[in-house]
């Protein structure tokens, strides 16, 4: 299946990657390639074989319900490009949360 | 604040419910109460200066990796277990993918399609009929940050210029807890949905793993409904609303929501299926963002958490120490406080009521004197001050003391409740207060008997009747010596005297 | 060049160290001139820590001066760390736009460890951008060239630290191998790279690329240096939840013994033949003899479905990558476009991410959103996970017959800078052999077996052993270097351009 460059920017919007149209055209069929060559996995969709989410199979790793002293805000926020109130300033949001 | 107002039209809730039937859907988000964050060490303590709970797990910097709290996931277990649910042998958490500026990570760490618990069941009850919500999941994962809106109208997102971000709420455990479409619930859907979030809270309370408190955001529910014309099959386009943070707003919301969508579908139109924002001050919803388009969240196997495989001895052991269930609880205490139905019915219908009157009878009251004060003067000195009685500045041993000193004659009734608003009022123990004021009544017989002979003086028509055998007319009697006594007399006491005198 | 200091192993640095013949200031200065030298030549480094490392070497030489014991037998030794790793006080840039001069507040386990066993670090090696190449070309700072041949790549994703070690500049190097970075680079720079069992080495502090197939291990001129780093850095991390919580084995006496007397060792069918460059092919064949004749038992051993690695992984690094990275969206840290007071937190995050990050790396990015998108899911990534699990059963059955088996590193030599930027699929198809590792998370290293007689470049001879079976691939590497006399195969890189204080050319 070919990958259209509007498949492509619709995946650049998902990914939150700026391309310019240059890029678009040059991915596209670059996808494809890589699609094409890596298509043969799907020979084992249908079958019943336990995915492998891991390399090395472990269960139950867990800490105990202990608190540890927090960093301090102002290393927390020294990389940051902007800040404010000792909180990270970023630029205006578009309401579309669906937090939760 | 600016106030909006809505222009909906809706339709009478009767007559939805002439022509509808409602179906409904509860998402509700249980903030863990331990005692570190579900990946790090990290305070989960509510307030604090902004970014000052946080570090490099939390904030999601390059290279951190999340370790799960042990706590957070025997709570989840717990919270399953107390919903009827079946415990997943072997589940794993699964990252679900969205940019967010409160999300440091841009995924949230949640579970996808193997939730720890699952199909289960809560019964109900309102209005003395039974209900069943059942449970589809309940699964665990993580809160996100908070946002400060800068610019703009006050703190709101829309028009505002930049936003500041605090993460101490990131990375904090959350249960979300989803029910299967709830179905049958007549005309009492809305009153169906606020028990089924008291029941929550109340479970949640008594497993000790959440204070449950909805106005600081620990119990969240967005809550879904749909409408289906009578006689049909087919689910109608449901609307989720969020923002409802109390036990009354969840019901105002579905009945509101429930009228919207009724006058929308009467009118020939079609109900967009949209998230929908409950706006508590004008009592109405305001449409969100729209969910025609699905989004894509590409779920996949947390990669950095290893599965959880609960054993059956570690679930077995949860279960043998679960608390009792709050309406076994309900109806044990009824039974030993030996209430009428209608009088545990006020119970359960306040707020924190019942755990508080069970502290006042466990500090020597007497139930029904427990349930009196706390029903009576006491709710409605929260009433008045907007708070929870839980909030109250009184202790349940402090309520009982008081009913002590007038089981004891030192006060009546009337003095009670100055002495409790004394109490509210942070003047110190009843006792004292009774001293300091000299509230006590007054046992000397001399004035008493001084008192009644003036009274008697001075209303002789009355006197006359009840020497003529009246007794009943003492009541204006008993009125005019607390008048002359400041309220500080034993009406008992008072009325003993009038009748010896006048017979 | 100090070639008495520079070309010693590191074990031997650190005996001179803490016997007192050498100080560690003395050390480290030597190789913080060869850094000097022969970076504008090479270009390893992305950071160098001159000052900072002096500090840490005098600190030792304080120890060895009262007669203090030294935490461990690399003390005082210097080492390049791969600039994919957070350490406090030094940008950490993963070679990308995107995190240009960034510096972590917090160190990573694997740099801790260094810190802790008195490991001098004398700064960060370069790497393709977030780890996703195998040349080394992606970074965002300019390639490294290869010490053997400067026209061509030092291999990647951690050509900085392979490069580093081969042109002398560093004694021993941390990287970090997702499908091959580690190895190949290894195997085109005549050098020693291991990549431990998935959970030997803690991930904690490690910018993470694809999580499920990152480690983090040892680079080295000599196997012995490289098992001595193994065991600094190796061990149980409670701070990352796939950290194995098992003894780490004992890799040091491994590549003491250096004995494959009655060992099984495979010869991997499907890794070899068309496609392999003749002094590859002819380079592994000698060093499988020369194994049997050290007393190993070679049998051919067939993995049906390592054909299907490049595919299985090409799917799985690209959806965690994808995962991995969204988190670089300028709003903490790093790289911010575009905020001019009008654009909305999404806009600046999508010309952020357009800018921060190189063609490479988008190009993968959208490949993994798309393998992970709602349909395509079961298509893509959900056969990838099921074919995994093909590839784990592969070597389970393989490791039932043998201890260990043995492949070529690449099918090819070092190539030529540029040569194959513009076909991905040319590049990718050099992981082959490296991939299955990672997938199925066994251990695995590359070990110098030569030069190959075309072009005298090195070939890697690979070594793959099961989980936690990490000395296995130590006893064979260390036989192999032996046998082979490839100790001091770097001695035959040309010598290279130098600048700067009239420092002698090697």
């Amino acid at each position: 299946m070919a990958l259209t460059p509007q498949d492509v920017s619709r995946l650049a919007e998902l990914a939150r990657i700026e391309l310019t149209p240059a890029e678009l055209a040059e991915i596209a069929p670059q996808l494809d390639v890589i699609l094409e060559a890596v298509a043969s996995v799907g020979q084992v969709a249908d079958q019943d074989i336990p995915p492998s989410s891991h390399a090395v199979p472990l269960t139950n790793v867990m800490r105990d319900d202990e608190r540890r002293d927090s960093w301090p805000a102002e290393a927390m926020l020294r990389g940051a490009p902007a800040q404010g109130q000792q909180r990270f300033r970023v630029p205006r949001i578009i309401d579309d949360s669906d937090a939760g | 604040m600016s106030v909006q107002y809505s222009s909906d039209e809706l339709m009478d809730y009767d007559e939805v419910m002439e022509r509808f039937d409602v179906v409904l859907g509860l998402e509700v988000h249980v903030e863990l109460g331990t005692r570190s964050k579900m990946w790090c060490g990290c305070s989960t303590e509510f307030g604090g200066e902004p970014n000052t709970h946080t570090c490099p797990v939390c904030l999601g910097l390059p290279g951190s990796l999340p370790v799960v709290n042990k706590k957070a996931v025997e709570s989840a277990i717990r919270i399953g277990l107390s919903l009827g649910c079946e415990i997943a042998p072997w589940c794993r958490f699964a990252r679900k993918q969205y940019f967010y500026p409160d999300m440091p990570k841009n995924y949230q760490i949640s579970q996808y399609d193997e939730p720890i618990a699952f199909d289960g069941l809560v019964e109900l009850e309102v209005d003395g009929t039974g209900y069943e919500v059942p449970i589809e999941r309940a699964h665990m994962e993580e809160d996100a940050g908070k946002s400060l809106h800068v610019g703009g109208a006050t703190g709101r997102i829309q028009g505002s210029d930049h936003s500041l971000m605090d993460y101490n709420r990131a990375g904090v455990p959350l249960v979300e807890i989803v029910t299967k479409p709830i179905r049958g619930t007549g005309t009492k859907g809305p009153q169906v949905a606020r028990a089924y979030m008291a029941h929550l809270r109340d479970m949640v309370r008594a497993l000790g793993v959440s204070q449950g408190r909805m106005e600081q955001g620990q119990l969240r529910c967005d809550a879904n409904v749909s409408l289906m014309p009578k006689g049909t099959t087919e689910l109608g386009t449901r609307t989720e609303t969020k923002n409802v943070n109390s036990l009354r707003s969840v019901e105002a919301a579905l009945q509101y929501e429930i009228c919207r969508q009724g006058a929308v579908l009467a009118g020939g139109g079609r109900v967009k299926q949209e998230t929908r924002m409950w706006n508590e001050a004008g009592g109405f919803t305001t449409a969100g963002r729209s969910k025609e388009q699905a989004e894509d969240y590409r779920y996949f196997p947390e990669p950095d958490l290893v599965p959880i495989a609960p054993s059956r001895e570690w679930i077995e052991q949860l279960r043998a120490g679960l608390p009792e269930m709050p309406a076994v609880k309900r109806a044990r205490l009824q039974s030993e406080w030996s209430f009428s139905d209608l009088e545990m019915r006020d119970v359960n219908g306040t707020e924190g009521a019942l755990d508080l009157i069970e502290s006042t009878v466990a500090a020597g009251c007497a139930p029904a004197a427990a349930r009196k004060w706390w029903l009576t003067e006491l709710a409605r000195a929260a009433n008045e001050r907007g708070v929870l009685l839980e909030d109250l500045p009184i202790a349940p041993a402090q309520v009982a003391e008081v009913q002590r000193l007038v089981e004891a004659g030192t006060i009546n009734d009337k003095l009670a409740r100055t002495v409790l608003e004394a109490v509210l009022a942070g003047e110190g123990s009843p006792e004292r207060i009774v001293e300091e004021r000299g509230l006590a009544v007054v046992s000397d017989e001399g004035a008493l008997s001084a008192a009644v002979d003036a009274a008697i003086e001075a209303n002789p028509d009355v006197a006359e009747k009840i020497r003529g055998g009246k007794t009943q007319a003492a009541g204006a009697l008993i009125g005019a010596v607390m008048k002359r006594m400041g309220g500080r007399a034993d009406a008992r006491r008072v009325r003993e005297l009038i009748i010896a005198k006048l017979s | 060049m100090n070639r008495d200091i520079c070309t010693a192993t590191a074990l031997e640095l650190g005996r001179r160290i803490r016997t007192g013949e050498l100080t560690s200031v003395e050390t480290t200065r030597a190789f913080l001139d060869r850094i000097e030298a022969v970076e504008p030549a090479v270009h390893a480094f992305l950071s160098v820590d001159g000052e900072r490392a002096l500090a840490q070497a005098a600190a030792i030489d304080a120890l060895v001066a009262a007669g203090d014991p030294l935490p461990s037998p690399l003390a005082g030794v210097p080492v390049a760390v791969k600039d994919l790793l957070c350490y406090e006080g030094l940008p950490t840039t993963a070679a990308s736009r995107m995190l240009e001069g960034w510096v972590p507040p917090y160190n990573s386990t694997v740099v801790q460890r260094l810190l802790d066993a008195g490991l001098v670090i004398l700064g960060k090696t370069n790497l393709d951008e977030f780890a996703t190449g195998s040349s080394t070309e992606s970074s965002a700072f300019g390639p490294t060239h290869n010490p053997w041949d400067l026209d061509r790549v030092p291999g990647g994703s951690g050509g900085g630290s392979a490069a580093a070690l081969a042109a002398f500049e560093t004694p021993l190097a941390i990287g970090t191998d997702t499908g091959g970075s580690i190895r190949q680079p290894a195997s085109m720079t005549g050098t020693v790279g291991v990549k431990p069992t998935y959970g030997a080495v803690s991930r904690f502090g490690i910018i993470a690329m694809a999580s499920s197939l990152d480690q983090a291990g040892p680079c080295a001129r000599t196997v012995a240096d490289a098992a001595a780093l193994h065991a600094v850095i190796a061990g149980h991390d409670p701070a990352d939840s796939t950290s194995l919580d098992e003894p780490v084995p004992d890799v040091v006496a491994a590549a003491d013994s250096a004995d494959v007397a009655g060992m099984r060792i495979g010869v991997v069918a499907q890794l070899g033949g068309e496609g392999y460059a003749a002094g590859v092919e002819q380079r592994f064949g000698e060093s499988v003899e020369l194994l049997r004749a050290a007393g190993a038992e070679i049998v051919e051993v067939s993995c049906p479905h390592f054909t299907q690695a490049l595919a299985t992984y090409y799917l799985i690094m690209p959806s965690e990558l994808s995962s991995n990275l969204a988190r670089y969206d300028a709003m903490r840290y790093g790289l911010r476009v575009g905020d001019d007071g009008t654009n909305s937190a999404e806009a600046v995050m999508r010309l952020s991410r357009g800018a921060g990050f190189g063609a490479e790396l988008k190009r993968r990015i959208i490949l993994g959103t798309y393998a992970l998108s709602a349909g395509y899911y079961d298509a893509y990534y959900g056969s990838a996970q099921k074919m995994r699990t093909l590839i784990a059963r592969d070597f389970a059955a393989a490791f039932e017959q043998v201890d260990v088996l043995v492949s070529p590193v690449a099918p090819t030599t070092a190539f030529k800078l540029g040569e194959r930027v513009g076909d991905p699929l040319a590049m990718y198809a050099g992981d082959l052999c490296t991939l299955p590792a990672n997938l199925a998370g066994v251990a695995a290293g590359s070990f110098p077996a030569g030069l190959a007689p075309e072009d005298g470049l090195p070939v890697g001879f690979q070594v793959m052993a099961p989980v936690l079976g990490d000395d296995r691939v130590y006893r064979v590497g260390a036989a192999l270097e032996g046998l082979a006399g490839t100790a001091d195969l770097c001695g035959q890189v040309p010598d290279l351009p130098v600048e700067g204080s009239g420092e002698a050319a090697k």
